[in-house]
């Protein structure tokens, strides 16, 4: 089965985020006074195999090889 | 005594770094294309600074997963020297060849630009030539030089002496105000647990000759050799 596998790489919770920081001065002058705001990356993969659970799996691995660096990232997975 | 360089896509200092250990060193020194493999036995690996794979997903990411790092890492493994530079640091540090990463600077925008290290190791092959506390004039060029690691691993380094280089001010002072990127203790240079990788942002080869204004980087080089030659190759180096 294809299944479409949606993957979130975030930074650690208390890492500095400089784009972030950056974005976040920009919208300030803007005129808009925001609380908390990170970046996160966003990839979407079709993944074959023989069901969501596996799907899920493949892409667990596919995060800990190559999209995340577990010094700094955690991420999530959805899978449809 | 042979080095390699190795020269991945978007390898921009792999001619200098030849250069410098060819022409100035005097090493015998093989450019080598990352597609065909470390085909032979090598001394020293120089990963040189660039943008390999464009820093596509993060600096060196790409480019530590290719089958020549796998080369590269059982040459570490057995005790053979590796110096990354600059691209070459985060893709070491991305093949796991040191502890931590190299990240967006804490102000993210790219410096370019001539900073002060203070030398934290003289006993490692990359630094007897060295004196303890020596502070020596070298130029950075990057956007992804933040070194980060838990506090447990820096805590790790500093015991072990695996600090190789901080950025420091001209007298050696280690401040905030001298750290370019916002590296964690200001850590630069990174050592392997066993000493024979070294991982470092800034670029000796672009100080390594009188005519770029500064010499200071060329020690690291001569110190290479000169434990090459002390040692031989891939004996214990700690």
């Amino acid at each position: 089965m294809k299944f479409d596998v949606t993957i979130t790489i975030a930074l650690k919770e208390g890492m500095l985020d400089p784009e972030a920081r950056a974005i976040r001065h920009a919208l300030a002058n803007l005129g808009f006074a925001t609380g908390d705001l990170s970046t996160a990356r966003l990839f979407r993969i079709g993944i074959d195999a023989e069901d969501a659970a596996a799907a899920r799996e493949e892409a667990r691995a596919i995060c800990e090889r190559l999209l995340a660096n577990p010094v700094i990232h955690r991420y999530t997975i959805e899978v449809e | 005594m042979r080095f390699a360089v190795v020269q991945f896509g978007g390898s921009n200092c792999d001619r200098d770094t030849y250069h410098v250990l060819a022409d100035v060193c005097g090493v015998d020194t093989d450019l080598v294309w990352y597609k065909e493999g470390l085909t032979r036995s090598y001394d020293a690996v120089v990963l040189p600074g660039g943008f390999s794979y464009g820093d596509y997903l993060r600096a060196g990411a790409i480019a530590a997963r290719t089958t020549i790092m796998s080369d590269v890492v059982r040459h570490a493994k057995s005790g053979g020297l590796v110096l990354g530079i600059c691209n070459g640091a985060q893709i070491a540090s991305e093949a796991g060849l040191v502890p931590g990463t190299f990240t967006l600077n804490a102000y993210p925008k790219f410096i370019s630009r001539h900073v002060y290290l203070r030398i934290e190791n003289t006993t490692s092959p990359f630094t007897t030539l060295y004196r303890e506390g020596e502070v020596i004039r070298v130029p950075i060029a990057h956007k992804e030089g933040r070194y980060v690691a838990p506090e447990d691993v820096v805590a790790r380094l500093n015991r072990n002496r695996q600090v190789a280089f901080r950025f420091c001010d001209q007298h050696g002072n280690t401040t905030p105000e001298s750290n370019p990127n916002g590296s964690a203790e200001n850590i630069t240079g990174v050592l392997s647990e066993a000493g024979n990788v070294l991982a470092m942002m800034p670029h000796p080869e672009r100080a390594s000759e009188r005519v770029l204004g500064s010499e200071d980087g060329v020690k690291i080089f001569n110190s290479m050799i000169a434990h090459i030659e002390e040692h031989g190759r891939r004996r214990p180096t700690r």
